[in-house]
């Protein structure tokens, strides 16, 4: 090995013994997170065949009900959150940077957070199952079941348990999207990026809209159960049925982040198999940017039967099945590839047919149940059950296993078996059908769900027995898997080097692999590189193309242009640390220690958090390198500092920021909720006690204040930039000051006219709203604080002011939001 | 004959689960056709691959994955939302009008009489057969949702709000309706009987439901009332006029007990006051361990007699 690929070896090294576990890297965080959502299938699992052993036989009372019911709150509340999302992250952290000749993510100690924070929130939502303390609402938390009537603390640890997870998985999605755009090869333009990347870019983009909703609904109704703010409470004004839209915005599109990246895989695996590129890229593209669009319409058929108005059931009736179009768009292009290929069979190929079979079925009773008159009998049956193991396990399942075929010896260089593959494969496919296709039968002569046994001689009993028989054939097929994935393979021989002869980047790597990820970063200009780029893995194995090298010892990766891909940085990525673990155990204390109200603990996990937080930005974000530019091969020199929106920071905190205003204006959307389901809103009186409001001087002095200090904070770049320290710090000040200003008066408008959040639930939608604010505020402040700090310790300065920069971009949000909540508390009442 | 009443979707005996059943019908023949060409190209893909020229395919993709799907789905959304309007019409004026709420977990019934009196019973719906019904749905504490599969679909129960469902029985018959939302411990055990039967024999039931005087001299009586079962039950014409747990006027025509947790005899009604939670788990009502034989046996025979 030539001295260049040592250095680059060197900078690259995964850390050794304990220190294993301070990797960062995404093909260590990668796989762990892997590892970590299988684990969580297998334990939702064993979680579903408890409870296929509880139906086998009619009044059963092997389990109590509330055993029962917790059990399929958690199978549910798993797969969802445990293992479907955190799953294909977890692969796309994985496999993206390879697709893409990346060395790694853009933020790999976000990525290392996340993972940290999924382990610790799972484990402790998990937990909660063996002391009998689980939630016990259904994985829909439906309130006022949830808010009035379970005094323990089941309903808590979903709520901060999960939101917990939520936010870990806002912060891979951010990573994604900036990964996608940001961190492609030169010259990959967005049309020739591997399909892949365009479903994950997709469903990142779905994860940042729809899960901040749900995050909402979350704080809602955790402010409820904690302070007893009236939001679902009828009694005082509150509506259960805002929960419900908030979970369903939220709900529905999850459905589709779950599969459509699992599809991402089937549109990589068909072409290797055929043997030809895919049928129709344009086409896919479309497909999945339009499922994702319409998914965000279809909220309103988990609700069909709430009693909502004829013409909105019609309308997202229609909109329901149109969303079968794109579905269809997406099968036929595979099948067309197939067609037009040579195909080559493999246990991968027959999992995703496998995948497709189930899939269609569980489409085209999708199909029959988005026609509202037979939602009607269907909803909340065991039609539904079925119908929906159909769409995620044919969807999101099977092609994941066909991922696990197909990648394996992308990650260890050993195969999986091909013959226990095929015996998987059968026992899955046909354990899947039988304990799932009764489910149908079941539902249609009338077995609701979530019921903890069922009475004899009405015929439920043959379905439900054939069902647990055919999820015992399924469970053993897993067994077989799972013994394929961790049996020792030490006498195996290593496969060749991209054994399934595939096309794109990420077989590109030798065998055994190297932890550099690429040995040189090439030019791309085919979708299919490996097949139509001429001498492509000689010249990149021969360092012939970027960043060969590492001279300074550092890990380096590309940046490039978001549409064209034309170079614009040599990024350093940090390394190993294990400040990433200690934040998430911090943030992790913040949550669970709030959950049993131990308050004074939460508080001193929030300051460790912060003071973790904060040290790790300080080390570890927007250094000054040692020199502007640097030479980084075909003799291109890029810079090694930009800020601004050509730096992969700036858009992580434009698109955090979009995910922050959707869960503000879900919040908006709760106030104009409650306006609508009114007659009077604001009420003047309620319970013989006056409904006070905010009033007009005080928000309005607040948005004024506001303002002012978003004009400061732009100003005060500006000062940055000019070099001029003095005057930068004096207006640094004056901002925080006016900052600080607009929080307080945003405040006293509630608190000096005594406004009650637990009054009615006007008060309670005031105080969230300005709670919010508040809060962001502070942050907002503190940001100004440590762009201050920065400068005075010779971290920023004229010209490296990422920091600034990004800090200004937080507050044009922040300006949006405190005008948004001052003029909504203060104006519209005026109005309404 | 078979004890336990009727629960199919697909063995409709009213107007709206008839409807339905054959809206089934239809998409499941088409879903079949569509799921065996789909599948059947896709293994002759994978069989005979490799000879298809690529313009040929394009078009299948238009085809197959574009245009059929939205003519097919154009034609089912016609056909199956053009049962609506008839599902969500409003009963005409003057139809039977049916007050049903839900509470934890058990069903309160009120009927309303043309001459604007209320009869409460609980748990157990009789309906004339031949004519619409009109529901009107609530809620005492959490969502609920009214199931009668036989005779059409389901409608949620709202806390702070009332739904309106109308059915229209087509067979006699008895049926049974369930909570179809889930709604906590005894989710399971929610459920309730549904008789329909001729106007006549439902005039005799609702009058003699809404005409009952009681006994008050049996000592089973007295025993009902140390006991404190009127602070949660009502039995009309008596001291009992609790609202808590349902209403138990006519309790000894009944044919369960607990929501139709058990069938209505002696036996399993002395059961169910002594081991309430054991029938039941979660139930609202305490269980009555410590009560003597004897006086269960009276009281027992009371409630019986609440003809």
């Amino acid at each position: 090995m030539d001295e260049q690929a040592e250095r680059l070896l060197k900078a690259w090294e995964t850390p050794k013994g304990w220190r294993y576990w301070s990797a960062v890297n995404n093909s260590e965080v990668g796989l762990w997170y892997t590892l970590t959502a299988f684990a969580f299938l297998l334990f939702g699992g064993v979680l579903a065949l408890i409870m296929r052993v509880q139906l086998a036989v009619p009044n059963n009372d092997w389990l109590s009900p509330d055993q029962y019911n917790q059990i399929f709150t958690m199978h549910g509340s798993v797969m969802m959150f445990l293992f479907a999302v955190p799953i294909l992250e977890a692969l796309a952290i994985l496999l993206l940077p390879q697709m893409m000749g990346a060395r790694d993510l853009p933020f790999p100690r976000l990525s290392a957070y996340g993972y940290w924070c999924f382990l610790i929130g799972g484990l402790f939502v998990c937990g909660s199952l063996f002391f009998g303390v689980g939630p016990r609402g259904g994985w829909f938390m439906y309130p006022p079941m949830t808010t009035e009537y379970h005094n323990d603390i089941g309903p808590d640890i979903w709520l901060l348990g999960l939101s917990f997870i939520e936010i870990a998985s806002i912060a891979a999605a951010v990573e994604l999207i900036v990964g996608v755009l940001k961190c492609r090869p030169p010259g990959m333009r967005l049309n020739l990026m591997p399909l892949y990347a365009w479903y994950v870019l997709v469903v990142a983009v779905m994860i940042l809209f729809a899960f901040p909703p749900l995050i909402a609904g979350d704080v809602l109704m955790e402010l409820e159960r904690a302070l007893d703010w009236p939001f679902f409470d009828v009694d005082r004004g509150g509506d259960p049925m805002l929960w419900q839209h908030l979970f369903w915005i939220f709900g529905h599109p999850e459905v589709y982040i779950v599969f459509l990246p699992s599809i991402a895989l089937v549109a990589m695996i068909v072409p290797t198999f055929a043997r030809t590129a895919i049928a129709g890229y344009s086409w896919v593209v479309l497909a999945a940017v339009g499922t994702g669009f319409l998914s965000f319409g279809l909220w309103v058929h988990h609700m069909f039967t709430t009693g909502l108005p004829g013409i909105s059931i019609g309308i997202f009736s229609a909109a329901s099945e149109a969303v079968a179009i794109p579905t269809g768009v997406q099968i036929f292009c595979f099948i067309a590839t197939l067609l037009i290929g040579k195909v080559k069979n493999s246990v991968a190929l027959m999992f995703v047919l496998a995948g497709l079979a189930t899939f269609i079925i569980g489409g085209l009773t999708g199909v029959m149940v988005a026609i509202a008159p037979f939602d009607y009998q269907a909803h909340d049956t065991y039609f539904i059950v079925g119908h929906l193991h159909y769409v995620l396990v044919g969807g999101t399942i099977f092609p994941i296993v066909a991922g696990f075929y197909y990648y394996y010896p992308f990650v260890t260089g050993k195969q999986l078996s091909e013959r226990m593959g095929t015996v998987a494969f059968w026992l899955m496919l046909v354990g899947f059908n039988v304990a799932f296709f009764p489910m149908h039968i079941a539902g249609l002569i009338g077995m609701p769900r979530r019921v903890y046994t069922y009475p004899s001689d009405m015929g439920f009993e043959l379905p439900n027995l054939i069902s647990s028989v055919g999820a015992a054939v399924l469970g053993f097929g897993f067994l077989v898997l799972l013994w394929d994935v961790i049996r020792p393979k030490g006498h195996q021989p290593l496969v060749r080097r991209n054994l399934w002869n595939a096309g794109t980047l990420e077989w590109s790597g030798e065998v055994p692999d190297k932890p550099w990820g690429i040995r040189s970063i090439p030019i791309i200009s085919k979708r299919y590189p490996i097949w139509e780029q001429e001498n492509l893995l000689a010249d990149i194995d021969a360092g012939r193309f970027y960043l060969p090298d590492a001279e300074e010892g550092l890990r380096e990766t590309l940046v490039t242009s978001t549409v064209d891909a034309q170079p614009v940085q040599c990024l350093r990525v940090p390394g190993p640390t294990f400040l990433t673990l200690f934040a998430a155990v911090f943030t992790g204390g913040i949550f669970i220690f709030s959950t049993y109200h131990w308050w004074i603990a939460a508080g001193v996990s929030s300051v460790l958090s912060f003071v973790t937080i904060i040290t790790w930005l300080w080390t570890g974000t927007a250094l000054i390198p040692e020199k502007d530019n640097k030479h980084v091969g075909l003799s291109l020199t890029l810079p090694t500092y930009v800020s601004g929106p050509r730096a992969v920071g700036w858009w992580a905190m434009f698109i955090t920021m979009l995910g922050d205003m959707t869960a503000f204006i879900s919040l908006v959307f709760g106030y104009f909720f409650y306006w609508t389901v009114h007659d009077t809103f604001p009420p003047s009186q309620f319970e013989g006690r006056v409904v006070a409001g905010p009033g007009l001087f005080w928000p309005l002095v607040s948005v004024g204040m506001g303002a002012l200090t978003w004009f400061t904070v732009v100003f005060t770049r500006r000062l940055n930039r000019q070099d001029r320290p003095l005057a930068f710090y004096v207006w640094l000040c004056v901002a925080v000051a006016l900052a600080l200003g607009a929080a307080s008066s945003l405040a006293w408008g509630p608190i000096g006219n005594e406004m009650d959040p637990t009054h009615h639930v006007y008060s309670a939608a005031v105080s969230v709203l300005v709670l919010w604010t508040v809060l962001h505020l502070m942050v907002g402040a503190v940001m100004l604080i440590y762009c201050a700090a920065r400068r005075l310790a010779g971290r920023m300065d004229a010209l490296h002011d990422a920091d600034m920069v990004n800090v200004t971009l937080y507050w044009h949000f922040l300006a949006l939001t405190i005008v948004i909540t001052g003029l909504v508390i203060s104006l519209f009442p005026l109005v309404a | 004959m078979n004890e336990m009443p009727s629960q199919s979707a697909l063995d409709p005996a009213g107007k709206g689960a008839e409807a339905i059943a054959q809206l089934f019908y239809v998409m499941t023949v088409g879903a079949v056709i569509i799921w065996t060409v789909v599948m059947g190209l896709a293994l002759y893909a994978v069989v005979r691959p490799g000879q298809h020229n690529v313009k040929r395919t394009r078009s299948l993709v238009i085809g197959g994955g574009a245009v059929f799907p939205i003519v097919v789905l154009t034609s089912l959304l016609t056909y199956g939302l053009s049962l609506m309007p008839e599902l969500q019409r409003p009963a005409p004026h003057g139809s039977q009008v049916v007050e049903v709420a839900g509470v934890r977990w058990w069903w309160r019934v009120v009927y309303r009489l043309p001459d604007g009196s209320r009869v409460e019973t609980a748990n157990e719906i009789h309906l004339p057969v031949g004519e619409p019904v009109e529901f009107k749905l609530t809620s005492e504490d959490v969502i609920h949702s009214f199931w009668i599969p036989s005779l059409g679909g389901k409608m949620d129960m709202m806390p702070g709000r009332e739904n309106r469902l109308k059915l229209f029985p087509t067979k006699v018959g008895r049926y049974r309706g369930v909570c179809a939302e889930f709604c906590g411990t005894a989710h399971t055990q929610m459920t309730f009987e549904v008789v329909v039967e001729s106007r006549s024999d439902f005039e005799i039931w609702l009058a003699n439901l809404r005409s009952r005087s009681q006994t008050n001299t049996h000592d089973g009586h007295i025993v009902f009332l140390q006991r404190g079962c009127g602070a949660c039950h009502t039995v009309r014409g008596t001291q009992a006029d609790g609202s808590l747990g349902p209403d138990l006027t006519g309790f000894g025509r009944r044919r369960s007990i607990g929501a139709t947790a058990m069938k209505n005899t002696p036996k399993n009604l002395a059961r169910w006051i002594r081991s309430t939670h054991r029938v039941k788990p979660g139930v609202e009502m305490p269980a009555f361990e410590s009560i003597g034989t004897d006086e269960l046996d009276v009281l027992v025979d009371y409630l019986g007699t609440l003809q």
